[in-house]
């Protein structure tokens, strides 16, 4: 891939200044304003803005593959989950001997079950390096073979949706299988500390914060100078008319895998940020319910924008945590409703209905008149 | 325990001159052996009673072991107490009045005694007037393997009328005598060869003890020969046991996924609602049987099928014609709608019921198992399996015969030229969608049989149904019920050898590298689009 001139548009450069700014202030308003200050950051809204911000970490991967080469993924959240799970086993090897059973080697739920010596899956994973290798690798590899396969036999569309839906249902039902070796039904949990500092503190939190913030201002960088560039023209070229490209001699199965692959590797990333901050990795993690749920954020924010995926992430996540605390009974009503309602009458998301320069723009597939008049309305 | 010669001969002659007063002679003499209340004796008129056969003979037993058997050596006045505090006298079956318990001896026993109680009790039932309990009785000899019971089950065999209580008792004999070195070989070679042609585990680990313990050869050849035939039979019985669970769970995957395969097929759309639509078919049986008054419960399930039916075409052609119709095209935000569908329908259907399980009963005719052939069959999956079968039926014959079934396969195999050809494919989608979703209203009813009734109840089977779909592909309702038998009969052919859930996932890998061979399905649609 040659070199992309990246040229952010204004939506862009806004977003940028507000990751960064964010990544920059989190950490004063977190730590130096003091707790009783009207400026200050309580712990709880530290984590619960970074976990927003891992969520946004995926949608903007999700938005790569759904909003730029119509690949609608439903398996994304097993890619987070991976990249979640390998640094949870990083974080469990941390503990040691501070485990309830004081066992050196073997997290506690091996001791539980009576394991004798480290699986095989388990080594290395003492090595910060490691275990970051392996965020980004497992996931990617996943998305390397099932894409091979996906994608060289042509399966796309809504197969290709289901498939990805079985994928991630697949791997939950393993990770619950205490034999499996992740810690089974309860996860991998009890975490101590990260690169020697305490998960706990606010020190460790925001810094974590802060990186999820950079994090996130680097996959729209990566992203948007993917979808910028020559091979990015191909991608969208492949959304809107797979077969043309195809006659024309491009190897769509190519371009599909590698942005397939990139995807995975930013969601796996996002995973590893988002399990220190939580606490917890989960097999409930890879339900496939999560996995279109983030779909809806990239749709409410507008698919094939990345930066409205990224708002609708954390949008509809805020909308979610006080939805569920003040009203849990009509949560799910009310994301029902916007399933429905982003799909009939908002088909670009809130951000192409503030930026009408994009919306006139000829749509992936044209929808039905009937549709369109919806949507004006 | 072995028991001495004098009894058994007193047993056979007591028995094989079954009169009323044979029995009351016995009853009489068995019970004299309690007045000495000694542990031996005792023991011998425990035995004797069970000998005996008499009606009253559990009753007495039962007390003696409850320490309510009471003796007056003075005189030689046998009661015991029931537990309502009566005192009946053991002899002649007469209430006492006039006699204080407290005044009497108590009948003493120990834990010997009381394992020969409950051995003669078991015996007792052998030769009760009922059939079943006989059966069960000797079953239950068959699996203690009893030795007391032995003269017990002579004793019955010798006029055993039902032929198949005759086999039951001729087997727990079987059982006894097979590891009884003290048996003629004859007879236990005779023995072996009535387990081998019981041929269940049970039987296979009787035999496998009797070939490892015995040094008579001619017992050893046999036990060995039978424990493979045994093991050969076994090996195809549960194969056939596993096919047929697969058959079930097949019958369940078609009636799930027959409605998605409709929707599918005719408009392109995944109706990722579908399992909701199967859990108000469910509710719906609910709601028919908590609304029916109790006399007709036995009708509830056929009035909740076309009532299930109804509701969940109804919800059907209001998704269609609400959300799907205006996302004609983009099958992608289809599922993405009807997923929100799905969720504001569980919701519902939470908030109105509750997220507790709900109690669907079955009616009488459709609980319970059967035994056939060596194979367990459930009434109520045998139910599904005829259910599914018409129900498949219905459709093949509502698609081939019906001018309604001409344009929807019309509109399934070329939408436009169909279109072209006058034929209204905005109100065939309608119908489409009303028909699959009100099959998966069916489904539920079936489903309400064997699963918890609860708002999550869909979101089980939805995946498995995307997967029959995606086997079968959806040129052909064939391909539905081919796909649906493939991932039944797997799955339930895996479980055993690699567990349940490793076989899940197995299959799914499977089912990744199997698209890689025909990307649609099994029975694809056949035409000359580049995209179908």
């Amino acid at each position: 891939m040659s070199t992309p001139a990246l040229r952010l548009d204004r939506a862009g450069l806004i977003f940028l200044a507000l990751t960064l700014g964010a990544a920059a202030l989190a950490p004063v308003f977190a730590l130096l304003v003091p707790r009783d200050s009207a400026f200050a950051m309580p712990p709880y809204v530290v984590a619960l803005i970074g976990k927003y911000l891992c969520y946004a970490i995926l949608a903007v991967a999700l938005d790569l593959v759904w909003g730029y080469c119509g690949i609608l993924s439903l398996g994304h959240g097993a890619f987070f989950a991976l990249g979640g799970y390998a640094m949870g086993m990083y974080l469990m090897r941390q503990i040691g001997a501070r485990g309830v059973y004081a066992n050196p080697i073997l997290p506690d739920f091996m001791v539980f079950l009576n394991w004798k010596e480290l699986p095989v899956a388990w080594w290395g994973f003492h090595s910060f390096a490691y275990a970051s290798l392996m965020v980004m690798l497992v996931p990617g590899l996943l998305a390397f073979a099932f894409g091979w396969f996906a994608f060289r036999s042509r399966v796309t569309g809504v197969y290709l949706s289901i498939i990805t839906q079985a994928l991630t249902y697949a791997l939950k039902l393993a990770f619950f299988r205490n034999d499996f070796g992740f810690g089974g039904n309860n996860g991998l949990t009890d975490f101590k500390d990260v690169l020697g500092f305490s998960v706990q503190s606010d020190a460790t939190r925001a810094a974590l914060f802060s990186i999820s913030a950079l994090a996130l201002a680097l996959a729209y960088l990566v992203s948007k100078a993917i979808v910028s560039s020559k091979y990015g023209k191909a991608l969208i070229a492949v959304r809107d008319s797979e077969s043309r490209v195809r006659f024309l001699g491009y190897r769509v199965e190519n371009y599909k895998l590698f942005v397939f692959v990139v995807s995975a590797v930013m969601a796996g990333i996002a995973g590893a940020l988002y399990v220190p901050q939580v606490g917890i990795i989960n097999p409930s993690e890879f339900d496939p319910g999560n996995s279109i749920e983030a779909v809806i954020w990239v749709a409410v924010g507008g698919r094939g924008t990345l930066v409205g995926a990224a708002l609708g992430a954390i949008a509809v996540n805020f909308a979610k945590t006080y939805f569920t605390g003040a009203f849990p009974e009509y949560w799910l009503f009310g994301l029902g409703g916007l399933f429905v309602l982003v799909t009939l009458f908002l088909p670009k998301g809130l951000l192409g209905l503030l930026n009408m320069r994009r919306a006139a723009r000829p749509a992936a597939a044209p929808p039905s008149p009937a549709a369109q008049e919806e949507g004006v309305q | 325990m072995i028991s001495t010669p004098l009894v058994r001969l007193a047993t056979i002659l007591f028995l094989l001159f079954c009169s009323t007063m044979a029995r009351a002679d016995a009853v009489d003499d068995a019970l004299a052996k309690f007045f000495d209340d000694k542990f031996p004796r005792t023991e011998q008129g425990i035995d004797a009673l069970a000998a005996s056969g008499a009606a009253n003979a559990p009753a007495i037993l039962e007390a003696l072991g409850d320490n309510r058997l009471l003796i007056d050596q003075a005189d030689h006045l046998i009661v015991y107490q029931t537990t309502g505090g009566d005192l009946i006298n053991a002899k002649t079956g007469e209430k006492l009045a006039g006699v204080e318990a407290g005044a009497l001896k108590k009948v003493r026993v120990n834990n010997a005694l009381r394992r020969a109680i409950d051995a003669a009790m078991g015996s007792l039932t052998l030769a009760s007037p009922d059939p079943q309990k006989r059966l069960a009785a000797a079953d239950a000899v068959f699996k203690a393997r009893d030795a007391t019971a032995l003269k017990a089950l002579d004793v019955q065999l010798a006029h055993e009328a039902d032929p198949r209580v005759a086999e039951a008792l001729r087997q727990a004999r079987a059982a006894i005598i097979v590891l009884d070195s003290s048996t003629p070989s004859a007879d236990r070679v005779a023995a072996v060869a009535t387990l081998k042609a019981r041929g269940d585990q049970d039987a296979q680990s009787l035999i496998d003890e009797t070939a490892a313990k015995t040094d008579d050869p001619a017992v050893k050849a046999a036990a060995l020969d039978a424990m493979a035939a045994i093991k050969a039979h076994l090996v195809w019985l549960n194969v056939l046991q596993n096919l047929i669970y697969g058959v079930s769970a097949a019958s369940v995957l078609l009636l799930a996924a027959i409605g998605l395969a409709i929707t599918f097929g005719v408009m392109g759309v995944i109706n990722m609602a579908h399992g909701e639509m199967v859990m108000l078919g469910a509710y719906t049986t609910f709601i028919v049987q908590s609304a029916l008054p109790p006399a007709f419960s036995q009708w509830s399930l056929a009035v909740a099928l076309p009532l299930a039916f109804l509701v969940a075409a109804v919800v059907g052609i209001a998704i269609e014609r609400l959300v799907i119709r205006f996302l004609y095209g983009r099958p992608l935000e289809t599922l993405l709608a009807t997923w929100g569908v799905s969720l504001i329908l569980q919701q519902g259907v939470r908030s109105l019921f509750g997220a507790n399980n709900r109690q669907v009963s079955a009616p009488d005719f459709m609980s319970g198992s059967f035994d056939w052939a060596g194979l367990q069959i459930t009434t109520g999956r045998l139910w599904i399996v005829a259910l599914a079968i018409i129900v498949f039926a219905a459709l093949q014959l509502a698609l081939r015969a019906t001018s309604f079934g001409l344009r929807m396969r019309a509109v399934t195999q070329n939408r436009r030229m169909a279109a072209a050809m006058g034929i209204s494919t905005s109100r065939i989608d309608m119908f489409a969608f009303a028909l699959g979703s009100g099959v998966a209203g069916v489904a539920g009813v079936a489903l309400s049989q064997i699963d918890n009734v609860s708002p999550n109840l869909g979101q089980g089977y939805i995946i498995d149904s995307f997967m029959v779909v995606v086997l079968g592909g959806v040129g052909n309702l064939w391909g539905t019920l081919l796909g649906a038998l493939v991932l039944g009969v797997a799955n339930k052919l895996l479980e055993p050898v690699i567990g349940a859930v490793l076989g899940k996932i197995l299959l799914l890998v499977c089912i990744i590298l199997f698209i890689q061979k025909r990307p649609r399905g099994l029975f694809a649609l056949k035409g000359r689009a580049v995209e179908a």
